[in-house]
């Protein structure tokens, strides 16, 4: 740390000596002597068993109304990446690599209880890092968001140009966009699935131009996922896309699909006509197909009610067991013999 | 005029060619006078002192000049090994290495840096505008032709003429040439020197005497021939060339730099040494800088995050580099085919190093960067409070206390042993003339403050053992103004003119001249009320003559040959006035212990008057003299005693032939030239101080400061040890010893000391060891004794003292012998050290300091004290009376030795636990923080991707959790101040270190952990893959990282709010301030499109989602319920002093139980055995025994 200390200056002294003699008229302010008015709350017993019980008295209707909610949510979950691979085919990467393969698959999914719309339609990928370094910084918002931006692509390597021209939209997370297409089928009547709005609003009008159009996206050698047809598809449309690139937290992920506006009833059975073209099996992820309802708190979550009611309980707990201790082994406040100068010396 | 163009040329010149320096040694004049002796002035004549080219009086004292501010400043601030750190980081983030934007590492440090530099150059302006002030003061300089003018300081070179007025301050050494006396002389004030306030007369050569007028400078050469600069105050060496005679100067002609001329309306001097040059310049020092106990181990704790943080940076790249190896091939969203060297499948190791860096930056947030500055900041702030404390405000010389270094505030609070001075400490040095012994017979029958306490407690009578004892301090109080004012010694015997009827009335007569005249005091006379001051060298001599002139002897003038006194009752004709002509006047040193004046009164007889120390005056005694030696021992022995200072007088009346043979001698020593002049004037001197005849012994009391024992008696309830530390004899230190409770009755005085040259002689011819030898081992002896016996004491209540005077201490801090003498010094009670050095106090101070290991503090007020308050832990200055210069050497500076009190038990209380709560908070915040960015780091394949955005991190220290700390550090009260007093034991929380011990370090740190992981894990599972909304949208990394980080500022923020007990309206502005202003930022981060994924976050992802909400409150409840059960657990089970004392005044349990309040507060206090209190203790004991054995028989005796 450094002093403060001034250097030997013997004006200093005489400085100094003046300026006391000055300042002699002190101001004397509740501030400066440290005595402005000041609440000291203190933890008596009445507060400790009152402060456990408020939390738990909140924690425990918060969990149960969680908890309720949570079980409220019903969800189908159907994986498909190993089953939607013919069981002839040994090498299941080069299966999904080859191009020239038709690669369709059909599911069938049972409705365990009524669900009633919205159900949410969603992909599930497992052990896919969307949030690695590498993948994340790959990308240029400005790019995005604005046309004549389009050469912006610093961060986008590897997959920033393409024979010196610009790639839009460049970057990983734009190349490796998700490709399986779902085509649900209720009762042989087409479920309509609506991929409108399921993007935030904000990225749809602010971060994706509407005047934004692909340009050499997935033209080059390697080819990662979904294509985007450059002469129709404006970015702020493709909101597959725009769900893609929010980045996951973690490398197990949903993302939206889509909507069906369609309740469905207890054994209903839906046929799923997939088309599974994306690539986890190089490094043994899973598929799946998610249907779900929600509630006001989302989605299938047990943890957060039980997380509720664990602390709640657990306050209560607390207010019981500092009410006991206060009665087995009771401290007044403020009782002096507690002082250290009071007790045996063997006491600390 | 074309000499003053030259002139500044010159000045110019010479600046810049001996900058730097230390003096001109170096040049072709080094020949004239030998190695040391180089310097030559040439006199009014720049022409030839020009090519010397020494130094003008130009000063600066800052550090850094415009040019260099910027290299320099930031050269300090990089030489912290965190700065650095920080430094390295932020080169680092330039390249791709980094997880950040480059803006968000360099951002901070430059904060951080930037707010250091600034605070660096304000302070350097300050000094720059003081060295402006100085060096731009007026000064009268010859310019030629007899002429003067005004110039600059700063322009004076060596070899001018200046002439300086009365009350100016000399600008450089001048060589005093003439005065407006005739005789040349002129008085001198030091106090900015050496801190003595008495005046101090320099005369002039008489060669010189005639330069009394401007005119005669006009043709004025000479050439000086001296010294080069050195930092001796003391003394000058030198020859002065004029009119081609050579005179030899010495240290009474030399007028020194920064002190000032009294008395005199003018003088003509010669520069000699100028700027950098002058002695007092030379003397500045920078002082050491000091650092506190927390602070170091504030530092082994950074050092330790530091292998947490290389610990997890491993583990961290291992990881990568595993992750790498094996599994990026397969992820083929990565192109790994395309890889860049920072992430290599087909090289793991290097990648994984390269990962290493990133990841040391990554987690750096384990090391808080705003923790320096934020102390720096609160110390700043708590030195300001401490700077205004009205309870530390001394009306008298209107100083408050100032905390001069701001980096040991809460070392105050941890202060094991006092080391005090006590002449201006514990004594105000100012000298009551209160008894004397004429002619062996004892006057004077007031009372010293001592006998007065005393009497005054046993008058009152009280037995109430818990009764407090301020009511009777108070009483004392009151009384103590009486006594300061007029003069305390009374006896009808001598006043009035009542001593002629006395049997001794020529002894008495003799006495009362020797007061008068024997002194070098200079008497000034109030023209207003005709009222005469003296200016004494010693204060004993101000009340030798203050006394001399209610006896009838009034000194009223002095001229450089006479004396002049008024005398009221010596002839029938009333009040005459008498010349006395000094003939030689021997002055006092303390190696001499006397001073002697020759003179001749109004009947031509010649007399020597001689006072000194009793057994110097004993030794030279003549046959014939010692009449009263017997009678006068015994009295000397009394006031001795009762805690006055004595001196004995003495007389002998000289032949005229005898004396001017002596003369004769004098004149030859005192004319002669070289080192051993004083040699050989001591050895003069000696041949006619004796045959003298005792006359009597005079006895003056050392008035005590305000407030002085019970301070002493607070400081030994709050647990501190005292140690005095005085230049006085040992009689002399056990008597204020006494007066200040260090001492009392019934205490065992174990005292240390060599036995005198005879007895050691004897010793050392029967084992035939050395002299030297002898006195070791009787001092080893001694030691052992007194341990042997401290050890064998069964009482537990016994107390010891121990005594040690200075050439037993020169023994007794030698190698093999100072843990010895330490041990036995820290089972006594009390230590008082006596007629020690400067340098010994710093020995002594070390010994204590590295000996007991515990944190000392060291408190002077004088110039002999710098060394002692260097040395120790704290030093503390008193800004009174005497000079500045230990309070220029301090660490903090008090005007009154009572406000230690406060000082310590209040401030240093309070910022030893704000301080060590502050740091311990820190860690916590950061280390919660932190860690949480390594888990992600698992979960993101190592791959150095943070979950929260950039911006949150760079905010976190520097604004979303630093204000509300700061109010920690700065404002946090467990108790107030009137409570700290009243409780004094609360102060040992601070020697004990319960805020800051490993137990509490590693408990926070704990604390840190744990809510990292709650923080992290709660959150993970809340947002795993589930929607987060009604809408069915899920988390995206944004979203997880800002509810994570929405909860962290929950929970570090509630943290400290549970951690303060103290809140005023602004702890709740910085804490609930702060958690709103995230909330602010967050809303208008959104608002701008280079938030990326936080874009409208709050608004619309998060706002809206009841899941955000619910999780920030499960978190934030999850994170605090662990302390908060602390907490409680510790507050109702096994509570700490200041919670039980918190409660009662909660309760006004102390308002309505009086009697338990003042029962707690006398039983607050540490067992002590030394101090007021423990005095009253042991004395009531002592009635109680009497009374057992003597039964109701017993009166309870006053002391008179």
């Amino acid at each position: 740390m450094r002093t403060f200390r001034t250097h030997f200056s013997y004006e200093a002294l005489l400085e100094l000596r003046s300026s006391y003699t000055c300042s002699s008229v002190k101001t004397d302010s509740k501030f400066t002597q440290q005595e402005l008015p000041a609440c000291k709350p203190i933890l008596t017993p009445k507060w400790v068993i009152s402060v456990f019980v408020l939390i738990g008295v909140i924690f425990v209707p918060i969990g149960v109304a969680s908890l309720r909610a949570s079980q409220q949510v019903v969800e189908i979950v159907d994986r498909y990446d190993d089953a939607c691979v013919p069981a002839n085919v040994t090498d299941k990467l080069a299966y999904i690599q080859d191009k020239s393969i038709q690669k369709s698959c059909t599911r069938t999914l049972t409705v365990t209880k009524d669900m009633n719309q919205p159900i949410f339609v969603y992909y599930q990928l497992d052990n896919f890092y969307q949030n690695h370094r590498r993948y994340v910084k790959s990308r240029s918002d400005d790019q995005l968001r604005d046309k004549s931006k389009a050469a912006v692509t610093t961060n986008c390597d590897p997959e920033a140009t393409l024979n010196g021209k610009p790639i839009v939209p460049c970057g990983l997370i734009a190349w490796s966009l998700f490709n399986d297409t779902y085509n649900l089928i209720l009762n042989n009547d087409n479920l309509t699935v609506d991929k409108k709005d399921i993007s935030w609003k904000s990225d749809r009008e602010h971060k994706f131009g509407s005047d934004v159009f692909p340009q050499n996206f997935q033209q080059g050698p390697l080819i990662g996922g979904k294509t985007l047809d450059p002469n129709v598809s404006q970015l702020s449309e493709q909101e597959d896309l725009i769900v893609w690139m929010r980045t996951a937290a973690l490398p197990t992920f949903r993302k939206l699909y889509g909507r069906i506006h369609v309740d469905l009833k207890v054994n209903d059975t839906i046929t799923v006509h997939l088309e599974n073209n994306y690539n986890t099996y190089s490094f043994g992820g899973k598929k799946k197909l998610v249907l779900s309802t929600t509630t006001w708190l989302g989605g299938k979550n047990d943890f957060l009610g039980l997380a509720y009611l664990t602390v709640g309980g657990l306050c209560f707990f607390l207010a019981f067991a500092f009410t006991l201790l206060y009665l087995i082994k009771p401290r007044k406040s403020g009782d002096n013999n507690y002082l250290s100068w009071n007790r045996p010396p063997v006491g600390r | 005029m074309r000499w003053s163009k030259l002139y500044t040329f010159n000045c110019f010149r010479g600046h810049h060619g001996d900058a730097g320096a230390d003096g001109p040694s170096s040049d072709g004049a080094g020949a004239v006078g030998g190695p040391g002796f180089s310097r030559v002035v040439h006199c009014n004549n720049p022409g030839l002192q020009k090519p010397l080219k020494y130094p003008t009086n130009y000063i600066t004292t800052t550090k850094y000049n415009i040019i260099t501010f910027f290299p320099k400043a930031i050269f300090e601030q990089f030489r912290r090994v965190a700065n650095l750190y920080f430094l390295l980081t932020a080169i680092l983030s330039l390249t791709p290495v980094c997880p950040f934007s480059p803006v968000s590492m360099i951002a901070p440090l430059a904060f951080v840096v930037g707010l250091s530099m600034l605070k660096e150059g304000l302070e350097d302006w300050r000094r720059f505008i003081q060295d402006m002030k100085v060096n731009n003061r007026k000064i009268a300089v010859h310019k030629g032709d007899g002429e003067f003018m005004y110039r600059h300081w700063e322009e004076l070179c060596v070899g001018d003429v200046v002439k300086v007025e009365k009350d100016q301050f000399f600008p450089a050494d001048l060589l005093l040439l003439s005065s407006s006396y005739e005789d040349g002389i002129c008085y001198v004030e030091t106090m900015n020197l050496d801190g003595e306030t008495n005046l101090k007369v320099k005369r002039s050569l008489e060669a010189t005497l005639p330069l009394e007028e401007d005119e005669s400078f006009k043709d004025f050469q000479a050439v000086i021939r001296c010294e080069d600069p050195n930092p001796s105050l003391y003394t000058f060496t030198g020859n002065f060339e004029y009119e081609r005679q050579v005179f030899a100067l010495d240290p009474g002609q030399i007028l020194l730099r920064d002190s000032k001329l009294r008395n005199t309306s003018f003088i003509y001097g010669v520069v000699i040494f100028t700027g950098h040059d002058s002695k007092v310049m030379q003397n500045s020092t920078e002082s050491p800088s000091k650092r506190s106990r927390i602070e170091k181990k504030m530092d082994l704790i950074i050092y330790i995050l530091f292998t947490v943080l290389m610990l997890i940076s491993l583990i961290s790249s291992i990881g990568f580099a595993v992750r790498i190896k094996l599994d990026l091939p397969h992820w083929w969203y990565l192109q790994p085919q395309k890889s860049n060297k920072l992430d290599d499948p087909s090289r793991p190791a290097l990648s994984g190093i390269f990962h290493l860096i990133t990841a040391l930056i990554l987690y750096g947030y384990l090391i808080p960067i705003s923790l320096y500055v934020s102390i720096e900041l609160v110390k700043v702030l708590q030195a300001h409070f401490i700077n205004q404390d009205i309870h530390m405000f001394d009306e008298e010389t209107g100083n408050t206390a100032q905390a001069r270094t701001s980096n040991l505030n809460e070392e105050l609070g941890q202060v094991h042993t006092v080391l005090s001075d006590k002449t201006g400490t514990l004594t105000c040095n100012q000298m009551d003339f209160l008894k004397c012994s004429i002619a062996g017979v004892s006057y004077g029958v007031g009372s010293s403050e001592v006998e007065i306490a005393a009497a005054k407690h046993m008058a009152s009578g009280y037995d109430d053992h818990d009764m407090p004892l301020e009511d009777i301090w108070e009483e004392n109080n009151e009384d103590e103004i009486e006594l300061v004012e007029g003069v305390t010694f009374s006896d009808d015997r001598l006043m009035h003119g009542n001593w002629t009827k006395e049997p001794n009335s020529s002894t008495i007569l003799l006495f009362f001249r020797i007061l008068a005249l024997c002194h070098t005091a200079i008497p000034e006379t109030n023209e207003a009320t005709g009222s005469i001051a003296y200016e004494a060298e010693s204060p004993d001599e101000g009340a030798f003559l203050v006394a001399a002139r209610e006896f009838g002897f009034e000194f009223f003038k002095r001229t450089q040959s006479s004396v002049f006194v008024r005398e009221k009752h010596t002839s029938p004709n009333g009040t005459t006035e008498r010349e006395f002509k000094i003939l030689n006047l021997l002055e006092f040193n303390s190696k001499r212990k006397r001073m002697t004046v020759i003179l001749k009164d109004e009947d031509g007889q010649i007399l020597l008057f001689c006072k000194g120390a009793d057994s110097i005056i004993f030794d030279r005694l003549a046959k014939n003299g010692r009449v009263y030696e017997v009678d006068t021992t015994r009295h000397l022995n009394d006031y001795g005693e009762a805690g006055l200072r004595t001196l004995a007088l003495s007389y002998r009346v000289l032949e005229e032939a005898e004396y001017s043979s002596w003369n004769a001698e004098f004149l030859r020593a005192k004319t002669s030239i070289g080192p051993d002049r004083e040699l050989q004037l001591e050895r003069v001197s000696d041949l006619i101080e004796r045959e003298l005849i005792l006359v009597g012994a005079t006895a003056v009391e050392d008035k005590l400061q305000k407030g002085v024992p019970q301070c002493i008696d607070r400081l030994a309830q709050a647990g501190l040890k005292i140690w005095v530390l005085t230049g006085d004899k040992m009689e002399t230190a056990i008597n204020i010893g006494y007066a200040c409770s260090l001492l009392r009755q019934g205490m065992k005085q174990i005292c240390l000391s060599i036995p005198t040259g005879d007895q050691v002689a004897q010793d050392a011819k029967k084992s035939s060891l050395t002299t030297e030898q002898a006195a070791k081992e009787s001092l080893l002896s001694q030691i052992a004794n007194g341990s042997q016996m401290v050890k064998l004491e069964k009482d537990p209540d016994a107390a010891f003292a121990l005594v040690i005077d200075g050439k037993a201490l020169a023994f007794a801090l030698e190698d093999n012998m100072k843990h010895m003498f330490l041990n036995l010094a820290i089972e006594c009670a009390s230590v008082i050290c006596c007629r020690v050095s400067p340098k010994q106090k710093a020995l002594v101070t070390r010994l204590v300091k590295e000996g007991i290991g515990q944190t000392t503090l060291a408190i002077g007020d004088g110039a002999n004290d710098v060394g002692m308050i260097q040395e120790a832990d704290i030093g503390v200055g008193i800004s009174g009376v005497e000079g500045m210069q230990a309070v220029m050497a301090s660490d903090f500076s008090i005007s009154q030795f009572r406000f230690l009190e406060r000082l310590l038990v209040v401030h240093g209380h309070w910022c030893y636990k704000r301080i060590a709560q502050m740091i311990c908070y820190f860690f916590y915040k950061n280390i919660a923080f932190g860690l949480t960015i390594f888990y992600f780091e698992a979960f993101a394949g190592f791959s150095g991707q943070s979950v929260y955005d950039d911006w949150f991190m760079l905010l976190f220290n520097v604004v979303l959790t630093s204000l509300p700390v700061i109010s920690l550090g700065v404002f946090e009260q467990d108790v107030s101040s009137e409570i700290c007093l009243q409780f004094p034991a609360l102060y040992q929380q601070g020697p004990k270190n319960l805020f800051f011990d490993w137990y509490r370090i590693l408990g926070w740190m704990g604390n840190g952990l744990y809510s990292s992981l709650a923080i992290f894990f709660l959150n993970l599972c809340i947002f795993y893959d589930q929607a987060i909304r009604a809408g069915g949208q899920t988390a995206d990394m944004a979203a997880v990282g800002t509810t994570m980080f929405t909860c962290i500022i929950w929970a570090v923020n509630m943290q400290i709010a549970l951690t303060m007990s103290h809140f005023t309206w602004i702890q709740h502005l910085f804490v609930w301030g702060s958690i709103t202003t995230w909330y602010v930022f967050i809303l208008a981060y959104g608002m701008t499109l280079r938030s990326g994924d936080n874009y409208q976050i709050l608004l619309e992802v998060l706002g809206p989602a009841p899941i955000y909400w619910a999780a920030t409150l499960l978190v934030t409840a999850a994170c605090n319920i662990p302390y908060l059960i602390h907490i409680s657990y510790q507050r109702s089970c096994n509570p700490l002093d200041h919670h039980v004392i918190q409660e009662i005044k909660y309760l006004k349990k102390d308002v309505e139980d009086q009697t338990m309040w003042k029962r707690e507060r006398s039983k607050a206090r540490q067992k002590t055995k030394i101090g007021f209190t423990a005095r009253v203790d042991a004395k009531i004991k002592q009635i109680k025994g009497k009374l057992h054995k003597k039964g109701p028989s017993l009166t309870i005796h006053t002391v008179s």
